[in-house]
């Protein structure tokens, strides 16, 4: 069968539909999932396109057993990707310790919506932002990413899986309520020009072991069925792959998972800066919640006052440095009771405050001049 | 340029493909910027249902209809719900055998869609007709673009059909005006 690949030109897309076409152009070819509301169209859109690649979809019996499933596909080498949404994510956090332990890249959308436990199914919701970090057990980082339009649901695909594999860890692709079912004008350049920002799997010197780091701290990743014997653990391990319950190995092993990442941050870090430059005043903001901050900002300019909007795209590791170098007031618009407020507070020498809102909805640009001119006064 | 759009209705009625058709043929067949956005209860039929559509020239931040330049209605409950979106210079189109607004102090358009639609042979497309319509009133997207809109959505086979219900409502458009 021929491959049908998408061809330049302009499509009008939802958020899960172009994360999903975002991630085929990536180069993912494997997908196990268990549709949630508002996920369901990565895995609807999955479903339909992937065999149409040469890929394979899988559509599994909960969400458990799909992140092990592609925790399982990535160590054959193929790109990797699940989606899920609300309680859905929470069933996978166990699975993410594994990929984390294990160094194993994958992308896991996260469309959220209003939380805790069912609460809005089909409503947008900001309250997986610490859980995207957090959510397993133990001390480690993840990278974390967010558009917050349908064409950057598209293109930032191929960060996502290229940083998954360029630090061999899971990444977090969140969307949200607003953005899984709205759509926009997506623009999708010719094959030739979006292959060439695949990153491929860095291989393995002659006699590397299977968890033994380069100087940037990532071992190169040993395929399964390429003559190698592997064995992946969970548990603490060495270089070799096998059990070392040593505080020491522990030690090594730990801190190594961890500033793989956070020595990189510089390079992962992405974030929009609207009008920051001369700001006395900027709304930090995220997803879908950053189109009516944006919209607000633009309100209080019109009034004279010096609002600038800090747009996060990296959520983890967190653009800190965003933070400290601005000597502006801050206000941190959420829909959730307070989250990415505390990384702000921690960062910043000025006042901080918030603009909650609990989901269901995005705050209108009103609600966000109020505030505002609330602070500002 | 720029115009805010709000359909409402009943779930079954088309309410939802007729904002994406709309919002699809601004975006890729007459070069705007556009936003589509769509909300509906649970039930199959018969709940209510709204979609949204913000067409422009530059780039749109704020994807919801603030206060509407159009409010295009196919049930009462749906005039009762949305009216307060709208401008106070706005414009509220309705299917007229659906809903009657005998108080309504601003500009109301109506067409018999669903009637029409009947005897085009299928009720199915009286959300076509009523774009028909639309496109005459408003003006805002060029029919033809539309009518590729539509055509991105429809079955082949139901192309005929649902070609001569947009023509209805736009030629009906054209009559009464």
């Amino acid at each position: 069968m021929t491959e049908k690949h998408l061809k330049e030109g302009y499509y009008f897309w939802s958020g899960d539909v172009a994360a999903a076409e975002g991630a085929i152009a990536a180069g993912c070819r494997f997908y196990a999932g268990y549709p949630i509301t508002p996920s369901s169209e990565v895995a609807e859109t999955m479903a339909l396109r992937l065999p149409q690649v040469g890929g394979k979809f899988i559509e599994m019996e909960d969400e458990i057993g799909s992140i092990a499933a592609i925790i399982g596909a990535s160590w054959t080498g193929e790109r990797s990707m699940t989606a899920t949404s609300g309680p859905g994510i929470s069933l996978m956090n166990e699975n993410i310790g594994l990929a984390v332990m294990t160094e194993v890249p994958l992308v896991i959308v996260n469309a959220m919506r209003g939380a805790p436990s069912t609460g809005l199914p089909t409503l947008i919701g900001q309250g997986d932002l610490m859980q995207a970090k957090y959510g397993s057990h133990g001390s480690y980082e993840i990278i974390t990413l967010y558009p917050n339009n349908i064409q950057e649901a598209f293109d930032l695909m191929f960060d996502a899986f290229n940083l998954a594999e360029r630090y061999r860890v899971p990444v977090m692709y969140l969307l949200d309520g607003l953005l899984a079912h709205m759509y926009e004008k997506v623009y999708v350049p010719p094959r030739e020009e979006w292959e060439k920002k695949i990153i491929r799997r860095k291989r393995a010197r002659e006699g590397q072991l299977p968890y033994q780091p380069d100087e940037d701290m990532v071992p190169p990743m040993p395929l399964i069925g390429e003559g190698y014997n592997i064995h992946a653990t969970g548990l603490t391990h060495d270089e070799r792959g096998y059990p070392d319950l040593t505080p020491q190995a522990q030690e090594e092993l730990v801190r190594r998972l961890n500033e793989k990442i956070l020595k990189h941050e510089r390079d992962i870090w992405k974030v929009e800066e609207y009008l920051t430059e001369d700001a006395d005043i900027i709304v930090v903001s995220f997803g879908g919640e950053s189109r009516a901050v944006k919209a607000g900002v633009n309100l209080a300019r019109k009034e004279g006052i010096k609002a600038g909007m800090l747009r996060l795209i990296t959520i983890w590791p967190f653009p800190w440095e965003y933070i400290t170098k601005y000597s502006a007031d801050y206000i941190v618009a959420e829909l959730n009771y307070g989250q990415m407020y505390h990384l702000v507070r921690e960062y910043s020498d000025n006042d901080v405050y918030q603009l909650n809102k609990m989901g269901g909805e995005i705050h209108t640009p009103e609600d966000v001049l109020k505030r505002i001119r609330e602070v500002s006064s | 340029m720029k115009a805010e759009v709000k359909f409402g209705g009943l779930g079954g009625q088309g309410i939802i493909t007729m904002g994406f058709i709309l919002a699809n043929a601004a975006a890729i067949y007459d070069g705007k910027e556009c936003v589509f956005t769509q909300d509906y209860s649970a039930e199959a039929r018969g709940g209510a249902s709204t979609s949204e559509v913000i067409i422009a020239d530059e780039k749109i931040d704020y994807p919801h209809v603030s206060k509407a330049d159009y409010l295009v209605v196919m049930s009462m409950s749906a005039y009762k719900d949305y009216v307060h979106k709208l401008k106070d210079d706005g414009v509220i189109i309705v299917d007229s055998d659906l809903v009657h607004l005998p108080d309504e102090k601003r500009k109301v358009y109506g067409i018999p869609a669903t009637k029409i639609a009947e005897k085009l042979g299928n009720p199915i497309v009286a959300n076509i007709v009523m774009l028909g319509f639309f496109a005459g009133v408003t003006g805002i997207i060029e029919p033809e673009a539309l009518l590729k809109g539509i055509k991105d959505r429809v079955p082949k086979r139901f192309w005929e059909l649902n070609e001569r219900a947009f023509r209805e409502g736009l030629e009906y458009a054209e009559k009464n005006l």
